[in-house]
């Protein structure tokens, strides 16, 4: 006899859709209010980071950009969310999360001078937002407190973090989501899962049926999405803002989706542990094929909205190349000087001394 | 005798020991299928099996744990710490688990446990990948410490950690993996974990450093040696225990010494091999050990990098403000 309760728990975390890959509203209800310039600004905001992430591949084999984690794939999962935030919530992003850092008011050029690794890149203004996180997971505690702080400032903002499925497995992830669990802070928890953690196949990363079910022992909500689906995607962040804003609490959102180049511009080779076959099913579930052919069909959307935004993609990554080869070379003396806001006696000789070898 | 790059005899190392003694387990992010980031792995999974080469869920605390888990059932865990940035996950899993099992348990137990990790600067990696970190764990009691410099060493090294009762940090400087080859014997063969190689012979100065700093230092003691300067060149080979011995003995030969180390300044490795020249040395002395290092902040961004890390004509200068004190 099997008793209700060992009953599997990922039956209650079915993916929620709203537009199947088809482009067509399979559920009418959760359609959300936007108005047509919104849904064309979402549409714009994948196009353009669909012909970025094409530029910065080709920059980079020309090495005229560095370190660089592709987001192909990953729009709707990553701007429709985004879509959802407000302009004074904090953003946490992982190094895949450049274009919602870029949308949410941090200029381009930065993001190329953060993946040449420029200390420039780092400096952010007038943003709310921390630094892309290499460090897998420690985005998840910092949330915690950055959504804590908030609270306790009486804000009416959301700290929103986004990390990968590899991430859920990492000991920070579960006390972030504890943590704002206990202190029932508004925070809201992305993970985007891409199937793989650089080659390791979510199947191999944890036993979970769901990523979002990892909720439940931290009392928190969590909820799966179409990660492809930027409708779906938008409703369920918007719903998990909203809850987090009235003080009911932090969300996990999962959001399945896939990259489809490589794990990032450092020798990643995807031919090694996965296959074409898998590539193209996902490929068939395109976001922006997805929401150009619902656009379309709203007669929101033509071949010249389309243009004019890939040519506007080029023309911003030509001027923030241009600026970023402008800005002056990063000294040891600029990296020292960055170190503390007042420099202990060890900083403050070799500063002298790296003066003297820098004007030489 | 074959021609191998670092990274092959790292492979071939592993290799080895999986087929000697089926208790060598090796695990860690991405070394199955993938055959690890750098590919040190490659091919291990397909030979030995799931069972002997996995990968984990992404969690290096959790990797630490296991390996000491495992270590209690009688298996010999060779883990991988992906980038040894990412070490600090683990650090209590290494330096307060297993530093000390031994010791908590009266001398019962023992973890037979190597952690391999690449690091080093100079290949251009995101923040947080490269730093030179050896010097924690040089005040980790409970853990030896080991960074090849070629590939003959860097496989004699890994076998004898893999067969050492005692944790083994085994640090891999990624600019090193591919750099050059060398002449590695196949089959097995050890190389003593505690011994330094003296990498040169001169009677002027004795350079001592480790890891990439090796190539350095021995460019450098060419460009000396054609003002008429013989550098002697002490490759420490481990860190942690130091050879003190073979340092002592050059410095009474040479009477000069000059540390070289990739690292920042502060409380570094270099700064331990002089407190040990000071305590065992001194009178040998005709001028104050030099000390040549990275300058004390974050490790830079990569565009940074070049200007940032110690090269030859530091050490050249340095070496010769020792001889001119
Ligand atoms: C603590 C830590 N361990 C390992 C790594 C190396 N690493 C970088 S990305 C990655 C996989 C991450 O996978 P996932 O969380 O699924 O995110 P994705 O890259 O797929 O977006 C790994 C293992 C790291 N950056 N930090
Ligand atoms: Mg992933």
């Amino acid at each position: 006899m099997v008793t209700k309760k060992l009953e599997p728990i990922e039956s209650r975390f079915e993916t929620f859709q709203i537009l199947n890959p088809e482009g067509e509203v399979v559920n009418k209800d959760a359609v959300p209010d936007l108005s047509d310039e919104q849904l064309k600004e979402l549409m714009r905001r994948m196009v353009y980071t669909r012909i970025w992430d094409q530029r910065a591949l080709s920059l980079n084999r020309q090495g005229r950009l560095g370190f660089y984690a592709p987001t192909a794939g990953q729009e709707a999962s990553m701007l429709a969310s985004h879509f959802a935030m407000e302009k004074e919530d904090w953003l946490l992003p992982s190094y895949r999360d450049i274009p919602q850092l870029v949308f949410h008011g941090v200029p381009l050029v930065k993001a190329f001078l953060y993946s040449r690794g420029h200390f420039k890149g780092g400096q952010y203004e007038g943003v709310n937002a921390l630094m892309p996180q290499i460090i897998i997971a420690a985005q998840c505690t910092q949330t915690a407190g950055v959504a804590l702080g908030l609270k306790k400032r009486g804000k009416k903002n959301v700290a929103f973090t986004y990390f990968g499925d590899g991430a859920t497995s990492q000991g920070d992830f579960y006390e972030g989501l504890n943590f704002a669990g206990t202190y029932n802070a508004p925070a809201v928890f992305i993970s985007q899962n891409n199937r793989f953690a650089i080659s390791v196949p979510v199947e191999k990363q944890t036993a979970a049926k769901t990523l979002a079910q990892k909720a439940v022992a931290a009392g928190i909500r969590g909820v799966q999405v179409d990660g492809m689906d930027p409708l779906a995607v938008y409703v369920v962040t918007k719903e998990a803002r909203e809850r987090a804003i009235a003080g009911e609490g932090p969300t996990l959102i999962e959001t399945l989706t896939y990259r489809y180049g490589p794990h990032t511009t450092a020798g990643d080779d995807p031919t090694r542990y996965r296959s074409d076959e898998l590539t193209n099913e996902w490929e068939q579930k395109d976001p922006l094929i997805r929401f150009r052919k619902y656009l379309e069909g709203r007669n929101l959307w033509s071949k010249e909205e389309e243009e004019a935004t890939v040519e506007q993609a080029k023309e911003d990554i030509k001027a923030a190349l241009k600026e970023a080869d402008q800005t002056p070379k990063q000294k040891v003396t600029d990296l020292i000087k960055i170190m503390f806001e007042k420099l202990p006696y060890n900083l403050q000789e070799q500063f002298d001394e790296y003066s003297k070898k820098e004007s030489k | 005798m074959a021609q191998m790059t670092m990274i092959q005899a790292i492979t071939d190392a592993m290799r080895i020991e999986l087929k000697r003694d089926e208790n060598v387990l090796v695990f860690g992010e991405d070394v199955g299928k993938n055959g690890g980031v750098f590919r040190a792995t490659e091919g291990l999974q397909d030979e030995f099996g799931e069972d002997r080469v996995f990968d984990t869920p992404l969690a290096e605390s959790g990797i630490g744990g296991l390996a000491l888990g495992l270590a209690m059932q009688g298996f010999r865990p060779v883990m991988e710490i992906q980038f040894f940035g990412f070490v600090f996950e683990a650090m209590d899993s290494i330096a307060s688990q297993m530093a000390r099992l031994r010791y908590r348990s009266g001398g019962k137990y023992h973890a037979p446990v190597t952690i391999r990790s690449p690091f080093g600067g100079g290949v251009h990696t995101p923040e947080l990948h490269a730093d030179s970190l050896e010097g924690l764990f040089l005040q980790t009691p409970g853990v030896k410490v080991v960074i090849p410099s070629n590939p003959y060493d860097a496989k004699g090294l890994l076998i004898s950690a893999i067969r050492d009762n005692d944790p083994v940090i085994f640090l891999e400087h990624m600019k090193l993996y591919r750099s050059f080859r060398g002449e590695v014997p196949e089959g097995e063969y050890t190389v003593e974990i505690g011994k330094a190689n003296i990498v040169r012979e001169g009677s002027d100065v004795s350079i001592i450093t480790y890891g990439a700093m090796v190539q350095t230092s021995l460019k450098a003691a060419e460009k000396l040696a054609e003002e008429g300067i013989q550098a002697e060149v002490i490759d420490l080979r481990t860190i942690s225990p130091l050879d003190v011995e073979t340092i002592v003995s050059s410095i009474k030969k040479t009477n000069r010494a000059v540390v070289v180390q990739e690292a920042q300044k502060q409380a570094g490795i270099a700064a331990h091999v002089i407190a040990e020249i000071n305590d065992r040395a001194i009178l040998h002395l005709e001028a104050p050990v030099g000390r040549v290092t990275a300058p004390d902040t974050v490790f830079p961004f990569s565009e940074a990098e070049s200007v940032w890390l110690p090269n030859e004509n530091d050490v050249i200068e340095k070496v010769k403000a020792t001889i001119n004190f």
